[in-house]
This record gives C-alpha cells, structure tokens and sequence, in this order.
C-alpha cells in the first residue's frame, strides 16, 4: 500500500507490445506492459476497431493465463492405459516421427481414416486447408455444437447472420431486441453496443428464459420458454401482415418475395421457382399482368394473386405463401401466448413497437449512393431497428427454422443493412448461400477434391454420399442425416468413430477440443468409447488419438500422443478474411498475433506443427518441389501462402511495396507493418459504400476487386428458399439422389421453403421430465478456450442450478437443496438456488465451471470438481433414433434437453462418475499462496 | 486514533451506473491486475489452484434480484471503497496508517505503519477494506493514485483501472466536490445517490439508479381485423416499384 511518499509519477512499465487477446472469439486488441523482464499487466488498445480499449473480465486475467500451472511442459507419450493419464516425456523429434509415421500410413492408404477435429474456430483457414491438402473429409471445428443453426440459416437467407456476418447499428438504433444471448457472442462488441444504446436512449428488449448479464440491463424482459422463439417471431409476423405494416418495396427490391412458385403438386419441379429460358426467375408485373423477368430494375411485381405458365400450370408469388403460412391460426398471438410464456398483450404490443419504429421513426443518413441498376439515390433511409440473436435460438432441434423466421422478420421490416438496422461487416454479405460446396472425393496420396471439407449444398447432388447412399464422413455431415451441416458435427465424431458408423477411423487429432468433457454429450459413455477395446483383438476400437492443448485439460487423458501448445502470448496468429474475420459494419478488417514472451518450456505453436507434419508428409502447398518444407514456421505461411493468386492470409499491406489492399504479392514486410499498426489492418469503407451492401455498386464492385465476391451482381434475400425445396423435393421421390425410405418424412417436414416452427422433438418423447434445463457461459469465462484462471475461479470455482423461485417451492424444494437433476441419459447431482428472473418451466446453469477431479492441474478437492456439474452428462447423443440434432444442420440439440428434480444429500454421487486424474508429467507442484 | 484533514475542496471518486453494468467483471480483474503489480500490490491469492481459492480484491462485483418474478430485476453492484467523506476506517485507525488526502479526498493506508488490526475493516460500513493475510496489512481501493496524476502516462490512461476498462462505460471517474465537474452534472441528471447515507459517513462515490424505458408511447395503429382472403385482395392491387 502506498507511503505517504509514494511517487505518483513513477513510470509503469519498460516496454509495451501489441497483440491480440485470445480469451474468447472477440480477438480484442491487447497492450501488454513489462516491467524488470517480467509480465506487468495487460490493457485493451484504445485504437483497436474490435474494443476501443476495453477489455473483459477474462481479458484482464489474462496474467494469470500465462502464470496457470496447468500449462502443459513438454511432448508426452501415454505409458498406462488409455485414460489413465499416465505418460512420459518425449521430444520432440519423436513425438513428430510417431505422428508421422500414423498420418502417412493412413495417407497411403485412405486418408478419410484421419477425423482432424478443431474445437475451436479461429484457425479454420488453417486447420481446414491443411485437411484439404492432407486429402480428408472429415475435419470440422465447434461450430456444429454451438451455433451452426444461426450461420446456416443466416448464409441461406441473407448471406449472412450475427457475430462475424453483421451487427446491429448501435449508433443509430432506436429499437434492439435480442434473443437467446447466453452472454456470449460477442464480448466486448455488444457491450460497446450497449452502451450506445444506453446513451441514445434506445430501447432495448430481450428475449430470454433467464434474466442475467445484458438482460438484466434491457428495459423489458421477455422470460420466454425454451425453444419457442420461433413462434413468437411467427406471432410477431402475423401481427405485422394483419396490421399491414411491411416494407413491400424492400420486399421486391432486396428479395425473391415476388418470384413465382410453381404450384404443381406431385411434379419434379413443385415449389421450384418458374424460370424463363435463361433460367431467370419470372414474377408477375402488375403494370401489365405478364410474367417477366423478376429480376429486371424496372417491372413493377405483384405481390399476391395467382398467374399461368406457358404450360398451364399455376404458380404464385413467394410471398404469398409466406403470408398464408402466418397467417394461420398455429400463429395467431392468442394461440402463441400461452406456449411461450409470454402474455398476449405484450406480444402484441412489441409488434406495434417495432411497426412504430421502422414505419414512423424512419431515419436518413444523408449521403447519395448508386444501387445495382445504376440508379442514383440521395440518401440512404433506415428503418431502426435492429435484432440479435445466438445460440439460445440455435442449439434446438427447430433452431434453423428459428433462425431463418428471424431474417424474414427482419425481410418484412425492410431492417437489412439500412440506417439504424443490422448492418453487414465485409467480406459479408456473400451469395445466399455462398458457392463453396463440400468436398469428399478422396483417394491414397492426394488432396481432397471437389472443394474443402465444409462448403454449402443447394442440391442432394451436392451431398457427401457414396454410391449406396452410405456418408463419406465420419460424423456423417451433408449425408440425410444432416444435409446443411455447414460447420460439420464435432459432436457426433467419437461415437462413430467407436461405433465404425459409417467406418472405423484410425486416428483422431484433436485440436483444442476438450472432447473428453465439456465438448461431447452424454460424457461417461463418450470416456468409455475412447477407452473400448474390440474383444476381439484387444486393440483400442479407436486405433490412434493425437491431441493438442496449451494446457491439461480433460481430454489430456485420453491421448496416445500430446502435442502441447504454446499461449496466446507466446506465438504468430492469424485472424483472416478467409476466416472469421474481424471487420465491422463500417470497415473491414483482419489482425495478427505476435509472440510477446519467449518460452520458458518445450512446447511449440500448433500452426507452426500443423505445417512441419504436413512437409513431413510431403503435403502439397507445404512441400517443395525437392521435398523441403515450403514454410518456416506460421508466421512464414501467413505472409507468403496464397489461397489464390495474390489472395493470402492477411489482407493489409500486400504487394512488394506494401501499398495494397485485398488482392496483392506476398510483402515479406508485411507482419512488421502489422505490428506498426497495433497486430490490425482496417479499411474503412466509403460513406457511400456502408449500407445497402447486398445491392450497392459501389460495395459491390469494390467487394469483387478485394476478392470477397466473383460477380458486382445484388445478393437477393432468400424468403422463399429454393435449396430446401430441392431437398423436400428428394424427400418426395424425386431425383437421383433421394433420402431412405426412413428418412423420408423427416427431411420432407424439415426442408421447407418458408420457415415454420415445430416444438422440439424433446416436448413428445420425454414424459415425465417437466423442466427444461439450459446453460449459459458466465460472463467472466465465456467462451473461454481454456478454463482455469486463479483469479475467475475465485469469482466463480462451481456452479449452482438455478431455478424460478415460485416453481421451486410448487415442488417444495427451497434455496440451497441438493437435487438430482435427471434426464432420460442419466442424472448429475446439483445445488440449488431459487431466482425471480427465471422463466418457470425453466433449470439453468453455468456451463463448463464443473471439472473432472486433477484435471487443469487443480487440486482433487477443488469446488470445481467436488461440487460443480456438468448438464452435458445428461444430453442424449440420440433421439428415437434419430441424432438429437436439427435435421437441417445437424446442430446439437443442447437446448432441448428436458429434466426432473429429486431431492437427494449433499454427499451423493453417481457410480458412473469419472475418477480423479492423476497429476501429469512436468506440471509444477500448485502453490499454496500468490503473492 | 487518526485525524482527518480539513475538507477538501477537490472530492475524486466513482460514479457507478447501474443502469449499464452487465456484471462482467472487467473492472475486479483489472484492478486486480493494476494493483497487483504496482505500488499497492501484491493483492494476495490463497490456495488459488486449491478447495479454498481466495484474495485480496479492491472491487468486487456483486448480483442481485429486486423485486418479485418478471416484475422484479437483476443488478450488477460493483462495489469498493467509497473514500467518503467521514471516513470511520480513517478515525478508527490506532496508528495513523489509514489517512485521507488532504488534496484530493482519496483515503489510502500506508502500508508501513498498518499492524493488520482489522478495526477498520470493522469500522466500515459496506465492507470495502480487506485483509491480506499473506502480507499482514489492510488493503484497499486507491482509486489508481499511482496512475491518475502518472505524467508518464497519455493523459487518457489516467483514469482508474476500472474505468479504463469498463466496456459498457458503467464507471465515471472525477471530482465530485465541483459541481459543475461531467460526474457531478451526471449525478443530478440521473438522480444518483449515496450507499447507506443515514449512516452518515457522506461517501464520494455516487451510483446511479437503473431505469427502465417503459414501452414507446406513440404506437402503430391497432391490428385491423382482416380474414385470409381479405388479407389477399389488399395486396393483390398494389403495384410495387423495384
């Protein structure tokens, strides 16, 4: 403490480096201060376009990430049983040969035996082109588990969605409702944004089971039941359509509302759009009643009203099937109310709000712009107001839908990157949906072909199926299973590998996916299949399991062979364009990591590995012509590879001066010319090109010359989605490629046109457990990478249940009882703590607090593993026999999970629970006092 | 016991909006994180990686429902020393080591004279002193004394921890004995007000109270009573322009 004395001046640091935190998604930027040597502290960078300075509760810990005892020391070799967490030490040279000598037999063999499994996001543009090249399939990260619902249904709709694709116009929004944010996604963006809001004076609803964290501070709380959102956002529509306020002219302007939809019942082409013989969508013009070209700037489309083809047969606009669908009685607010906890009154009242706002609040940014045709407007008029939503939404069985319901909504107010509305951030919006589609063509000794592991089907054609229909992935993502499983299925990877559904692999590698606890359901059975032996012959049913962590987490334990990683403190990054960039609404963007602290252990960036193994096995774009690796290190490939021509990495400073933006040579000045800019690179856009992206010459033109668009042509809004219909369509019969018989009534419900809502599957099945029990992240861990931080524990060391006060004591439990909370997969054992803010069909908790006894190097006694829980233990992988799962993306139905609470003691445990870890190799001891 | 300089004309401290505050606690670990390892620190951790994980914290964040069910609400209550005005903590002290500036208001304990006697701890009112049992000595909140006037940073630097961090610019830093001063004029616009001021001990640091905007007064018009095929035949008419 400070002597009457102390020199108030004195200065605060040595040095100061930049670079880019590493917490969450955010990618925030970071000012690290050292003083004597050692770390001082880090602060958020004031010029930073993600956070403007600030940082988060985790950001701000980010000193005792780097000091955690957990961070793993050196390569290790398992020596005990699988699971047991027994291993020595090995170097790397060995460690590298052994994983080698595993990939190049599979390599030589049948590469789609490799499943190369990220569990985390931000090294996609790595980790999936080194899949790619390595010639597999099955590669995919998180996002199958988290919130592909959101970005599936976004790319589909509007090329686009929230977090990464776009964001609310926080400046000029008088009106933002957000649903089933888990307070998460995004960090630091939202709360800069509420804050705006906060001093605008805008309003700020938010729809949520559980009132903590951003709706705590909202001004009206919507304590909506779980998996509902749906059939509010479908009340909200009809309400709207009844009370005829609607934006027509955004309508036929920005999407295919006006195109015509074959009427034909039983045809091949039933609920196709009617296509002129250049295969351009025909509308119906009121100014003549012919059919012409819808997409022509000049005809004036009916909206409703029925018209013939050539051919006789009826067709009628998108929209007007939409409308019927709404305005049908399953959605009038009467009927919606009582289904999602949410009274009628103030449904409708919400609806009145947000009509009020879009149609009698407009506001002008006045600076004139040229759309599509060419035509020259004076300004840009918005309608604010603006939504945002996450995985609260997505992670149910009817999450895509959700979604998709919600863009319409936002379709039928005109509030699509206008003033005031949800804004893009380039390189979005991209073509509804992009034209990347999946690659499985595989075969020994080559990369894979027909395009990268994750891409976008509009088509069965375009589904990863073998002849026999069989999937060619593991997790069988783009089979019928899961045809738009854009982001893949991380979750159903190790019970097919175990189960050899559809075959056996040979080798996991795991990447930062703590797959052995917070990442996979049903855990107990997820240990036992990463342990099963076949009977057989004694062998691991999952032959080989490569994993690398920064730091001992759970699944440590369940390798052959560990490769440990470096801090985000200690190594190059990369957050590219090709990624998920960092960009904002008004400007794009992209940003490095650098190391600012020189390792003190014998581990190595996983980057920097990923390419060493891939010139070890001579894979191409990492090896020379003479066999010598192409490549350094990371930091290398991230200057000179190109994607393609001119296109690499990072965006800023390209070309051989470093006077380039987009497209460019390699500049091997380039990461010096990032860390000059504080590890970011942002171009703002011109005021002319920021709103009206999707139809915006000026946008769009520029788009093309950076890389982020083939064609200036405008990105249409899919009301009406084709794409599904052509998977109903398979459903029906049609087509080459058709869904089993099984399968058939399933993908013909799920693949509407238009978006719907059905309750989850877990309202029929699951009698007898009543609640519906979710998890958020608290906001002190979300998303965190790595869980264990000195500091956030003492804030948060486990987890309690919580529940609605009034349903609590309906079932008379009371404030600090111990529950089982059960399931049909099984039952974790929980305090409880009754809360007002609580919808009352509603259990929640923190997600992940809970740990497996020794794991991040903590003591066995520690609260996270004594007392903490994780709901995980209680999701069934399946359903009626089917993937508990959206049947559009394959997105883990997290969200659905149902329960029942039975009192039990404070000192019970399950049989199946998972025994301590012993402690691993090289870990210092923990010490009993920081100071 | 230990005197108080006369009053000061110049009052620095906190306004506390809670009206924004998300309870993320950026502003707990990044004062943590300041203070740690400055002139304050180190702000001891006991049995961090263990059953009992326990420190020394300036800030803490505290969570709170008020009222019943939907009608009630949660607050985030970020919560440290209020350097009030009549400081209990500072009076109490047998050795001189709890003082308030008499420059600027900011009460600090120099670490040199403390025995770790707790009295003042047990003399303040909402608990904003803690203990650091590693080092033997009272510890607390210095509102940054050791950057707000640091000439060796940028002048936006100084500020307190907490505030530079705050994401939702919850937390404002400045001198609340100036009327006119942007924390004061906030704090008579939004109506902030004072922890527990029957007690008497006139704290600097001032929250502001959680509004809610009730529903938008001006609304659409009512819903029109229109059946499916009426629905249809308004729209079938209208001609649209692209």
């Amino acid at each position: 403490m400070p002597p009457r004395d102390l020199n108030l001046s004195a200065p605060v640091s040595d040095s100061v480096k930049q670079t880019t935190c590493y917490m969450c998604a955010c990618r925030c930027g970071i000012d690290v201060h050292f003083k004597d040597g050692k770390l001082r502290y880090i602060a958020g960078n004031a010029d930073h376009p993600v956070n403007k300075g600030v940082l988060c509760g985790k950001g701000a810990s980010g000193i005792m990430k780097q000091m955690s005892p957990a961070k793993l020391h050196k390569p290790l070799l398992r020596t005990g049983e699988r699971g047991s967490n027994q291993f020595r030490e090995i170097e790397w040279d060995e460690a590298l040969e052994i994983a080698t000598g595993w990939l190049a037999n599979i390599r030589r063999t049948d590469p789609k035996r490799l499943a190369f499994f990220s569990g985390r996001d931000q090294s996609q543009a790595l980790t999936g082109w080194w899949a790619e090249q390595f010639g597999t399939p099955n590669y995919a990260a998180h996002g199958g588990f988290c919130s592909v619902n959101m970005a599936a249904a976004g790319m589909y709709s509007i090329g686009g969605s929230f977090w990464e694709f776009g964001e609310a116009d926080f400046d000029r929004t008088k009106l933002f409702v957000m649903f089933g944010v888990a307070e998460d996604h995004a960090s630091n963006p939202i709360k800069l944004g509420i804050a705006k809001l906060k001093k605008n004076g805008a309003r700020f609803v938010s729809v949520n089971p559980v009132r903590t964290g951003y709706s705590a501070v909202a001004d009206q709380w919507l304590g909506i039941r779980p998996g509902t959102d749906g059939l509010l956002i479908g009340a909200l529509i009809r309400e709207l359509l009844l009370a005829d306020r609607i934006d027509a002219e955004y309508l036929v302007r920005y999407t295919n509302a006006h195109w015509l939809v074959i009427q034909d019942p039983g045809a091949a082409d039933d609920g196709l759009f009617a296509r002129d013989a250049e295969g351009r969508p025909l509308c119906l013009d009121g100014a003549n009643g012919r059919l012409a070209d819808a997409l022509l700037p000049d005809v004036a489309p009916r909206l409703a009203g029925e018209a013939a083809l050539p051919d006789g047969r009826r067709v009628v606009p998108a929209f007007q099937l939409m409308a019927a669908r709404y305005l049908g009685e399953e959605y009038d607010t009467d009927a919606v109310a009582p289904r999602c906890d949410i009274d009628a009154a103030t449904i409708r009242g919400l609806a009145r709000e947000l009509a009020s706002v879009a149609f009698e609040q407009t506001i002008t940014v006045e600076t004139p712009w040229v759309d599509w045709t060419g035509r020259r407007h004076e300004r840009f008029t918005g309608r604010p107001v603006s939504f945002h939503a996450m995985r609260g939404i997505a992670a149910h069985d009817n999450g895509f839908h959700t979604c998709r319901a919600l863009h319409l909504l936002q379709m039928l107010l005109g509030a699509i990157d206008c003033p005031g509305g949800f804004r893009f951030k380039p390189p979005y919006p991209k073509p509804a949906p992009p034209a990347v589609k999946p690659g499985g063509d595989t075969a020994p000794n080559r990369a894979l072909k027909g395009g990268p592991p994750l891409g976008y089907p509009t088509g069965p054609a375009d589904l990863l199926l073998d002849g026999d229909g069989t999937p060619v992935r593991i997790d069988k993502a783009f089979s019928w299973d899961a045809p738009l499983a854009a982001h893949g299925q991380l979750h159903m990877l190790i019970a097919n590998a175990w189960a050899g559904d559809p075959y056996p692999v040979d080798t996991l590698f795991l990447y930062m996916a703590n797959m052995g606890w917070n990442s996979s359901m049903d855990v107990p059975a997820t240990a036992k299949m990463l342990t099963d032996r076949d009977p057989a012959t004694g062998d691991y049913r999952i032959p080989h399991i490569i994993y690398s962590d920064a730091f001992f987490s759970e699944t440590v334990a369940y390798a052959d062979l560990v490769l440990p990683d470096t801090t985000y403190l200690e190594r190059h990054d990369c957050i590219s364009l090709l990624d998920r960039p960092i960009s904002d609404a008004d400007g794009v963007a992209d940003s490095i990591r650098q190391p600012v602290i020189d390792l003190d252990r014998d581990v190595r960036p996983f980057q920097s590995v990923l390419l060493d193994l891939g010139a070890r096995l001579g894979l191409p774009g990492m090896t020379a012509a003479n066999g010598t690796p192409l490549y350094a290190d990371f930091a290398d490939y991230m200057v000179r590879h190109e994607r393609r021509p001119g296109i690499g990495m990072l965006a800023g400073w390209r070309g051989l001066r470093g006077d380039r933006e987009g497209r460019g040579a390699p500049n091997p000045a380039q990461l010096d010319a990032y860390i000059a800019n504080g590890c970011f690179w942002r171009h703002e856009l011109a005021p002319e090109q920021q709103y009206f992206k999707h139809a915006n010459k000026a946008y769009l033109d520029w788009a093309v010359r950076m890389g982020f668009l083939d064609r200036a042509d405008p990105i249409v809004f899919q009301l009406y989605s084709e794409p599904l219909q052509k998977f109903r369509l398979a459903a029906e019969g049609h087509g080459d490629v058709v869904p089993p018989q099984d399968a058939r009534d399933r993908v013909a419900a799920a693949f509407d046109p238009l978006p719907f809502w059905a309750p989850p599957g877990s309202e029929n099945g699951d009698e007898g457990f009543p609640l519906h029990a979710i998890t958020q992240r608290p906001m002190i861990m979300y998303h965190s990478w790595d869980s264990q931080n000195a500091w956030q524990r003492q804030i948060l060391a486990r987890n309690f249940l919580y529940m609605s006060r009034i349903a609590g004591e309906m079932q008379g439990l009371a404030d600090g009882d111990w529950v089982w909370i059960e399931s049909t997969t099984g039952r974790v054992r929980a305090q409880l703590r009754l809360m007002e803010g609580c919808n009352t069909h509603t259990v929640w908790t923190w997600n992940a607090v809970g740990k497996r006894a020794g794991a991040w190097n903590l003591a066995p006694d520690a609260p996270e593993a004594t007392n903490g829980f994780l709901l995980n233990h209680l999701i069934p992988t399946h359903r009626d026999g089917a993937p508990n799962a959206d049947p559009v993306t394959g997105q883990a139905a997290w969200y659905d999970l149902r329960v029942r609470l039975v009192k039990c003691r404070a000192n019970e445990v399950t049989d199946d629970r998972l025994p301590a870890l012993p402690a691993l190799p090289g870990l210092p001891r923990r010490a009993k006092v920081r100071a | 016991m230990t005197s108080l300089p006369p009053p000061s004309k110049v009052q620095l401290g906190l306004v506390i909006d809670l009206d924004r505050c998300v309870g993320c606690h950026a502003c707990a670990t990044a004062c943590k994180e300041w203070n740690d390892g400055g002139a304050s620190g180190p702000l001891s951790d006991t049995d961090p990686y263990g059953a009992k994980p326990s420190g020394v914290w300036f800030n803490r964040v505290h969570s709170y429902e008020v009222g019943d069910g939907a009608d009630g609400c949660t607050v985030h209550f970020p919560k440290s020393c209020l350097h009030c005005a009549e400081p209990a903590c500072v009076t109490v002290c047998p050795t001189g080591a709890s003082y308030k500036r008499a420059e600027d208001g900011i009460v600090l304990v120099d670490e040199d004279l403390c025995i770790g006697c707790k009295l003042c701890s047990w003399a303040c009112p909402y608990g904003a002193r803690e203990f650091d049992a590693v080092e033997g000595v009272m510890r607390k909140c210095t509102l940054c004394v050791d950057r707000i006037y640091n000439d060796s940073m940028v002048p936006a630097d100084r500020v307190p921890a907490c505030v530079q961090v705050c994401p939702t610019s919850a937390r404002l830093f400045g001198d609340l004995g100036d009327p006119d001063s942007h924390v004061s004029r906030t704090v008579k616009e939004r109506e902030g007000f004072d922890l527990m001021p029957e007690l008497g001990y006139r704290p600097v640091n001032k929250y502001l109270p959680p509004k809610r905007q009730m529903k938008l007064a001006s609304l659409a018009t009512e819903t029109a009573a229109i059946d499916q095929a009426g629905f249809f035949l308004r729209w079938v008419d209208r001609l649209l322009t692209r």
